[in-house]
């Protein structure tokens, strides 16, 4: 089940305002990670993004990845996580 | 592809639901740690655990990273002491259990388990030497755990043992009691004890196993009482399903942590222990998730049943994730370490005797469980010896971990901290069963044991 392929989900989730598709997408991009797919909505102002990425030669256990986005989130206000794809893989699919 | 919805529902557990992996336990054999000489034994057992552990820790925190995953717990699990020492020339076992201490602490683990023995037919001059070592081995340490297996379905029950355990609860309660005797949730006595289980009090490597092992323990009653919250007044069979789903989703999470645990380790994947494990966290509740299914209160009319099924429908679920399934695998219901446990048995509606009775359709039996401080020895092993016999009489495991705490009585309230939790003090029938206890002998194995 698990792909070759080093690629994460990164998770954004709370209280929408200016800047955040742009905060996430520059620290991503400094960091040499490539965004394949976005997706985006607002429900009852509670603002919810899922960044499928490829990690490229980045892994996320020896990398200060987390530590970042979890900088970034505070900055922005809201919540953001980072998981390899394998977890939901293996979770959702036989 | 992924869809949205998949990754916040994965999000929500994690997140809301308490989701997280339990325990990674690495087993290891310490059966050529043997020596004639104690220093030169707990010199081999500190070495080895400390060679083939050291990086448990750090692997177990870069997995939890990588994915997302909480991993709350990581342990190790010996060969059972009277195993390893019976060759020493020493009656005491206390410094063996010390070494296990020490060897915990170097590789950062929280436990260490397998200061046990195996006597379900009958003691060795080693098995004995270790039970009677138990009381200070577990006031002089603070990471180890005893376990002793007193029965099995093949064998029967071994009532000298069943006898001597009480005495033995009871003096570790002494010898704790300035810590609410603390040293009695690291004790734990088994019948149909298995030998690959990942959880405390009871792990230990049993002599089956191989040199090395990855075993993992899962959790999750958050996340399946949230499942069945969405089916609301829905009949039973959709409940059924309803779970089955959800322990299929946490197992999954499970076997992904153990292969990449075993693949990074070098350690063969033993198995998953698909057992629901609660907290005493509010939302990781195990009494909870049973009053989901309807009853005003765990332990209350209904919640054997309840409790049977989900117990049945996480194995099915379960069973589907990941090939090997073992362990003690079936719902925990510890008392003091669940937060709807507490609240049942503190307002009265669940007590000793229906704890009993769910021990039948789950896992691991009387576990955490507070009592009278003056309760005597010979109660406590009537307790354990109606626990083996439900075990050994319905082929499978079951386990009592009882806390007889010196100077409280019921009404009290006992607090350990952390996982291990707090409690009320729970009233034990008073009438004595010292003359049955004191018979001693073998309760032979039950005719349905003879199956070639």
């Amino acid at each position: 089940m698990e792909s070759d392929k080093n690629t994460a989900v990164i998770s954004v989730i709370g209280k929408d305002r200016v800047g955040i598709i742009a905060g996430v997408s520059a620290l991503l991009s400094e960091n040499n990670i490539n965004i394949n797919d976005i997706s985006q909505t607002i429900l009852d102002d509670i603002f919810t993004m899922i960044m499928l990425v490829d990690l490229k030669d980045n892994d996320i256990e020896n990398s200060d990845i987390v530590e970042k986005l979890n900088a970034l989130g505070d900055e922005l206000g809201v919540t953001i996580t980072i998981q390899h794809t394998d977890l939901f893989n293996r979770m959702h699919r036989i | 592809m992924i869809t949205d919805f998949e990754i916040l529902e994965t999000m929500k557990m994690f997140n809301e639901q308490h989701l997280d992996i339990r325990t990674i336990t690495m087993g290891i054999s310490l059966m050529d740690c043997a020596a004639s000489s104690v220093d030169e034994c707990c010199d081999k057992i500190y070495d080895k655990i400390v060679r083939y552990a050291h990086d448990l820790v750090a692997t177990g925190e870069a997995i939890s990273k990588k994915y997302g995953v909480p991993i709350i717990n990581k342990r190790i699990s010996v060969t059972p002491i009277a195993i390893v020492a019976a060759a020493c020339n020493t009656s005491d076992y206390t410094p063996f259990a010390k070494t296990l201490d020490r060897a915990a602490k170097a590789c950062g683990v929280n436990f260490v388990g397998g200061f046990s023995a195996l006597v379900q037919k009958g003691y060795t001059n080693s098995d004995m030497k270790l039970i009677n070592s138990i009381p200070e081995a577990l006031a002089s340490t603070d990471f180890v755990c005893s376990s002793i297996n007193l029965a099995s379905t093949r064998t029967g029950i071994n009532m000298d043992a069943v006898g001597d355990m009480g005495r033995i609860i009871k003096k570790t309660a002494e010898l704790t009691a300035d810590r609410d005797a603390l040293g009695c949730a690291k004790l734990v006595v088994f019948a149909n004890a298995p030998e690959d289980n990942p959880f405390m009090a009871g792990a230990f490597l049993g002599p089956g196993e191989p040199e090395c092992v990855i075993n993992v323990g899962i959790s999750g009653p958050g996340v399946v009482k949230h499942a069945i919250e969405s089916v609301k007044g829905a009949d039973l069979g959709t409940v059924a399903e309803t779970i089955k789903k959800a322990a299929f989703k946490i197992t999954r999470v499970g076997e992904l942590v153990a292969r990449e645990a075993s693949e990074r380790l070098h350690v063969p994947f033993g198995i998953i222990d698909l057992s629901l494990a609660p907290t005493p966290e509010v939302g990781d509740s195990v009494a909870r998730l049973l009053e989901e299914f309807g009853l005003e209160t765990c332990g209350t009319w209904g919640t054997t049943a309840a409790l049977a099924m989900l117990n049945d429908a996480v194995k099915k679920g379960g069973i589907m994730a990941s090939s090997y399934v073992g362990g003690l695998s079936g719902a925990f219901i510890p008392v003091s370490e669940d937060e709807g446990m507490i609240a049942a048995a503190a307002s009265g509606s669940l007590k000793l005797e229906k704890l009993e009775a769910m021990t039948c359709v789950c896992s691991v039996g009387l576990d955490m469980i507070a009592i009278p401080g003056d309760t005597s020895a010979e109660t406590i092993s009537g307790i354990i010896a109606d626990e083996m016999a439900l075990g050994t009489f319905n082929n499978k495991t079951t386990a009592v971990r009882v806390i007889p705490v010196p100077g409280k009585g019921v009404g009290d309230k006992v607090e350990f901290g952390g996982l291990l939790g707090y409690a009320p003090i729970m009233e034990v029938n008073k009438a004595s069963c010292a003359d049955f206890i004191n018979r001693g002998g073998r309760i032979p194995a039950p005719i349905h044991s003879m199956r070639n």
